[in-house]
């Protein structure tokens, strides 16, 4: 009875117009199933058998991948609940925690996070224990640094946004740093060394580095309005590009890694 | 310290197990947690072991008998001591034992496999890599795996936000700064970094420097070897720097900068209470008063008074810099490290050098700190250049 139903749907025009191909059972099929499919055809069609065990990977470049979508997904629907000024940030999380249904948003979102600055770690040492930074993959290695870096400052600049206690402390001994940078933070070395003509200096607290990351000299409105933007649009279209070439380069230079 | 001792055993009081003889296991274990004794004594020889002896730890039972007893010391530690307890069940510290677990398993399984290879090129025959060679359809072999992954982390995502809820504390006070005030955890190693150096050093320069180290690593490492394998034998100096940098300047000091520094940025050992009365004397001295001042801990020195051009004062610590960034990889090529020079080109081996010399001047910090009580080895605050 299934099976007649199944066989009906799978001969049916709506079907083939989505699906170009039989099911996957022999080579054919198998190699259309990932060639024909836009999201499937990341993959090669073929793969080294000892480079997909999981003892080999880990799967952690994967998982990083997952949570990079999971966190997008359970971001855009926080992002309907949130509005991010002081006045109401705070007590939007609460509203969040206490009347939205299937109340877990925030908290796949936070653990998400956590996870894939973990996943992105042993991701990072396998890669390195395997050697397969090496030639001809050096490129897409600083690529994956750079992914690195991407994924912890949309932890850095979310760990703001629910506006509490730890939230603006811990963004504040963060940003403090920016303070401190050579020559353009008001803290750091040599911050009068740059000067207008006549002598004004360029770099005040009202100028420097931590004043272009917080848009005010102390974790403020601004701050938040200005990690807002980053954590939800700047930062993830930038990682969203460089996995893109990540995954592109992954392909371009023999696969997953193996031996010569 | 009577005080702690005091606030330790009135806590352990209330914790599930207490004994006399558990309060003095507590007692040792967080005298001996401060970081100059555990990672000069502790951490580094046990880094050192796990790199020797890698094929004798990897073995399955062996390394299942560690892991048992890592989780017995971890988790079981909760209950002799609700410090400990509170630190561990603290929601923002969870991903930490998630990710010291999930270290361990990992280092085991490149370890593991490393030591087999190892074994299998000493005798001739294919890596396990090479033994199954042939090639496999995408579909079904590695899509499956993949939504298996998949389905797997969708679960353990939704256990884990089921049941713990993600940290919110009051509402942000801008006038009322917590104590201590942390980074996120991730950030933490960099944030312990600051009890050595100063912001710009350990908030911006390293950090930077560890970036653009990653990035330029492959261009660094010209062994051809052990690429696409798990291998120690063949790449040990590369393995052993990179894994230094990772488990101990960076997992380890952000379990430091987590678990054991309380108020004030004070260390506190895993069984301790956080006492924010807690004083401790700020004895450090600068280079340069080692240098003028003929009274101090080594009784050498110049025995005169500071002068007072600020470059003067600090010659010691201005030569001693010069020297380590720019002599000391000039030095080594033209010595002990000339074949290796020779075989890398100078683009390649200054580019290391100096990353090396940057990446050594923390632990060269940490043990002068230890031993010596140096603050800064350059004290230029006219510049708020602070070495």
């Amino acid at each position: 009875m299934i099976g007649k139903a199944l066989n009906y749907v799978r001969s049916s025009q709506v079907w083939n117009s989505i699906f170009r191909h039989g099911i996957p059972r022999d080579r054919r099929t198998r190699v259309m199933a990932i060639m024909s499919n836009v999201f499937l055809h990341l993959h090669p069609v073929a793969v080294r058998k000892s480079g997909i065990r999981l003892s080999f990977t880990w799967c952690m470049g994967g998982l990083t991948f997952f949570l990079f979508l999971a966190e997008t997904i359970s971001g855009v629907l926080l992002m309907f609940y949130y509005r991010p000024v002081p006045e109401y940030a705070f007590s939007d999380i609460i509203a969040l925690r206490a009347h939205v249904t299937l109340g877990l948003l925030r908290e796949i979102h936070r653990w998400g996070a956590h996870a894939m600055i973990i996943a992105i770690w042993l991701h990072m040492m396998r890669v390195f224990l395997t050697g397969s930074y090496k030639p001809p993959r050096e490129f897409n290695w600083g690529v994956g640094v750079i992914l690195l870096v991407v994924t912890m400052l949309l932890s850095f600049t979310g760990y703001l946004l629910p506006w509490d206690q730890l939230a603006i402390w811990a963004i504040t001994v963060g940003s403090n740093m920016g303070k401190a940078t050579p020559i353009l933070g008001m803290g750091g070395p040599f911050s009068d060394v740059l000067k207008f003509p006549g002598g004004v200096p360029m770099v005040t607290t009202k100028s420097d580095a931590a004043f272009l990351l917080l848009a005010g000299t102390s974790v403020g409105e601004n701050a938040l309005m200005r990690f807002y933007v980053l954590h939800c649009i700047a930062l993830p279209l930038a990682a969203a590009v460089l996995i893109a070439i990540h995954f592109w380069r992954i392909r371009k230079d023999g696969g997953i890694s193996g031996p010569m | 310290m009577p005080t702690s001792i005091t606030t330790l055993a009135s806590e352990a009081g209330h914790a599930l197990v207490s004994s006399p003889a558990i309060d003095k296991f507590m007692h040792v274990v967080n005298y001996v947690s401060q970081p100059q004794i555990s990672l000069p004594f502790f951490f580094l020889p046990l880094f050192i072991l796990m790199l020797v002896l890698y094929k004798q730890w990897t073995r399955p039972a062996v390394s299942t008998l560690l892991f048992v007893l890592f989780c017995l010391g971890y988790f079981g530690s909760m209950a002799i001591s609700t410090d400990y307890l509170s630190i561990i069940q603290k929601p923002d510290n969870v991903p930490i034992t998630i990710m010291l677990i999930g270290l361990l398993v990992c280092l085991w399984m490149a370890f593991r496999q490393a030591a087999v290879n190892d074994e299998r090129i000493a005798q001739g025959k294919p890596l396990i890599e090479e033994t199954r060679d042939d090639k496999v359809l995408c579909w079904p072999d590695l899509v499956y795996t993949e939504l298996i992954c998949l389905l797997l982390a969708t679960s353990i995502l939704i256990l884990w936000s089921y049941g713990l809820r993600a940290p919110l504390e009051s509402p942000a006070n801008p006038a009322g700064p917590p104590n201590p005030s942390k980074a996120p955890w991730y950030f933490l190693g960099l944030q312990e970094m600051l009890v050595y150096f100063d912001p710009w050093m350990a908030g911006v320069l390293l950090p930077g420097l560890i970036v653009v180290g990653l990035i330029a690593m492959p261009f660094i490492d010209t062994n051809p070897k052990g690429n696409g394998y798990y291998t120690l034998k063949q790449r040990p100096f590369a393995i052993a720097v990179w894994l230094f940098g990772f488990l101990i300047l960076w997992v380890v000091l952000i379990v430091f900068g987590t678990f054991l520094r309380g108020p004030n940025w004070n260390f506190f050992g895993p069984y301790e209470y956080w006492d924010s009365h807690r004083q401790v004397p700020l004895t450090n001295v600068n280079l340069s008063d080692f240098f003028w001042n003929g009274k101090n801990l080594l009784g050498f020195g110049l025995n005169k008074p500071l002068p007072t051009n600020p470059f003067l004062r600090e010659i010691a610590g201005i030569v001693f810099t010069i020297f380590w960034v720019f002599i000391l990889p000039v030095l080594l090529a033209r010595t002990v490290l000339r074949k290796l020079f020779i075989e890398m080109g100078s683009a390649r081996f200054y580019t290391m050098a100096v990353l090396f010399v940057f990446m050594g001047m923390l632990p060269l910090k940490m043990v002068l700190r230890w031993v010596f009580t140096l603050k800064y080895f350059v004290y230029l605050p006219e510049f708020n250049l602070n070495l």
